[in-house]
């Protein structure tokens, strides 16, 4: 049982090659790395890193070249609900309102066990979370871009997932808005005490939010260059940590990494 | 002539209904309209004003600058047609009919379009309905067919590669090529008129439904296989939604085919319709009925259209994106 909360993904010598016009490109190679349960992880890197198709290899959206993925000692061999992600541009259906959005995955995932009251509750519960009740049935065309995210996060929080993946979700969101879905994203994960795997290219972000830090070096081939353990004391401040020298100190290491040793990020892609 | 003065109304009534983006394709040819009749029009109408312009000119409100854009052009349009058809009535002494003599005999056709005096000589309505009712019938079995044929093609790669050669060698006929066809299978002329119809109609459909499915943006798709949704949870929440523009616009392609297309087939196959009207009228030498069957045949293929436009607009979403 330690060895499944400790080892709770592992992911164990994948490479990924993509078939293109000009022969076979290698994205990823000799990727070795193993989640808890209840951590968060952030994976960092470059542009053309490969960190989002490792995501997508821990979703099962694609399957590896070479080695394998193990979530909760099962092969991960396609994408399921017990996975969820959350996906850059939100990926929300236009034509359901937000509540039918949610209620999709509610219903996949739920329904053969529990009424459709009950459903109804889960969905409503979920959009109250990302604290969007109020726009239950509006169209994702009706509302902002942030509130969009939010019930991406509330749609796959809903499903109560094993692992959930974030695929740079704050990325195309504006800095104020970003830094509220963090801290409710903070609040979230501390509550449901999911674990966690969230790409990203925001230094703060990764600090802030991550028990581990995983840098990559630029592609191709790329592959994980270091890990860094985030020892800050949860529940963490954004106004508190902005002066916590050791805070400070992570984010250092993190811009270290991607500009000094990994810059060049323009000659070798 | 009367197709370019049926469309402009038609181009008017897209524009009302437009976005942002057809307001400002208007905002262009806008300022240059009044500039000719800056003498006699002191307004000078807003671009918002004529792309607010109501599809139905007469039902404007009384606004000076709307009268002046949204009913004089039109007005003038057909004024001009009149016009050039009042010179063509002089210029072939009288072989042509003048306009009015025309608008009387129409007066007359109208005045009791649901008569029927045996299978050669009915009333225009009776026309109109029986060809109406060839097109709804050929055009459904054309649709009933075709989209999902279209999905089908659409979803597996195998398929589409199976019958893309097929619909590119036969999309090209005319479908009168295919009566002979139809008359020799179905053994009638209106099974065969329908045949033609649905042959006809059935293209359109097919590929613009293939190519919206293929052209399910990848998120959503990727949704689908997180959710793990079952493939009429696909089909229904995800696939459908998404196709349905591009599923109407073959709708709407087709139902304008198979429009032109009944006309010719009742000449050839005859009995009641309004393009057997039209031929039976040229073997009396009624040119003035097959000038007043043209008019109704574009007034219908107008409505038709303007009914399926506005159906496809209620059905678009925004965010679907390319």
């Amino acid at each position: 049982m330690t060895s499944l909360t400790t080892k709770y993904i592992e992911i164990q010598g994948v490479e990924q090659t993509f078939k293109t016009r000009k022969g076979p490109f290698r994205a990823l190679q000799n990727i070795n790395l193993t989640v808890a349960k209840g951590e968060f992880v952030a994976l960092i890197g470059h542009s053309g890193c490969g960190k989002s198709t490792l995501l997508n290899l821990i979703a099962g959206l694609t399957t590896p070249t070479e080695g394998s993925l193990l979530c909760a000692n099962r092969e991960i061999a396609g994408p399921g609900p017990e996975r969820a992600v959350v996906f850059q541009n939100h990926s929300l259906l236009p034509w359901l309102t937000c509540f039918e959005n949610v209620y999709l995955a509610v219903e996949r995932v739920f329904s053969a066990t529990e009424s459709k009251a009950q459903l109804k509750a889960r969905t409503d519960a979920a959009l109250a979370m990302v604290g969007l009740s109020a726009a239950a049935q509006k169209r994702p065309g009706e509302i902002s871009g942030g509130m969009k995210q939010r019930v991406g996060i509330a749609r796959a929080l809903s499903m109560e997932p094993k692992v959930l993946l974030l695929d740079e979700p704050f990325g195309a969101l504006d800095a104020l808005t970003r830094a509220k879905l963090q801290d409710e994203l903070l609040q979230i994960v501390a509550n449901t005490q999911s674990t966690v795997v969230m790409v990203t290219h925001d230094v703060d972000e990764a600090v802030l939010l991550s028990d581990r830090i995983v840098m990559m070096t630029n592609g191709p081939s790329a592959t994980i260059g270091e890990v860094l353990k985030v020892e800050l004391p949860r529940p963490r401040s954004r106004v508190a940590l902005a002066e916590d020298i050791r805070y400070l100190g992570y984010r250092k290491a993190v811009i270290d990494f991607l500009y000094t040793r990994q810059g060049h990020v323009e000659k070798a892609a | 002539m009367v197709s370019a003065v049926f469309h402009s109304p038609l181009e008017a009534a897209s524009a009302a209904r437009g976005s942002d983006k057809s307001k400002t394709r208007d905002a262009g040819p806008a300022p240059s309209a009044p500039a000719h009749k800056n003498m006699t029009n002191p307004t000078t109408p807003s671009s918002a004003t004529q792309a607010a312009a109501p599809a139905m000119p007469a039902r404007a409100s009384w606004d000076a600058s709307v009268l002046w854009l949204a009913v004089l052009p039109p007005l003038l349009g057909l004024g001009l047609l009149l016009l050039t058809w009042e010179l063509v009535f002089m210029a072939t002494g009288g072989s042509i009919p003048s306009p009015r003599d025309t608008f009387a005999q129409a007066v007359q056709i109208f005045s009791d379009p649901f008569y029927s005096k045996g299978p050669n000589d009915q009333g225009v309505g009776w026309n109109v309905l029986s060809s109406l009712k060839r097109v709804a019938m050929g055009f459904g079995m054309a649709a009933v067919v075709g989209i999902p044929v279209g999905f089908m093609i659409g979803r597996f790669n195998f398929l589409s590669r199976m019958f893309n050669p097929l619909i590119s060698l036969l999309r090209p006929v005319s479908p009168l090529a295919w009566l002979p066809i139809g008359l020799l299978v179905f053994k009638g002329a209106n099974p065969a008129a329908i045949w033609t119809i649905f042959i006809c109609s059935i293209w359109p459909m097919v590929i613009n439904t293939a190519v919206g499915v293929q052209r399910v943006p990848q998120d959503y798709m990727n949704v689908a296989r997180v959710l793990n949704l079952s493939e009429w949870k696909i089909v229904t929440k995800i696939l459908f939604p998404a196709v349905l523009p591009y599923m109407l616009t073959g709708v709407r392609l087709a139902v304008g085919t198979a429009w032109l297309v009944i006309v010719a087939a009742e000449m050839l196959t005859g009995g009641v319709g309004i393009g057997f009207w039209v031929w039976d009228e040229w073997n009396n030498l009624n040119v003035r009925n097959i000038i007043i069957a043209i008019f109704v045949i574009g007034i219908v293929g107008l409505v038709l259209e303007l009914a399926l436009i506005k159906l496809a607009t209620a059905f678009t979403f925004e965010e679907v994106k390319n």
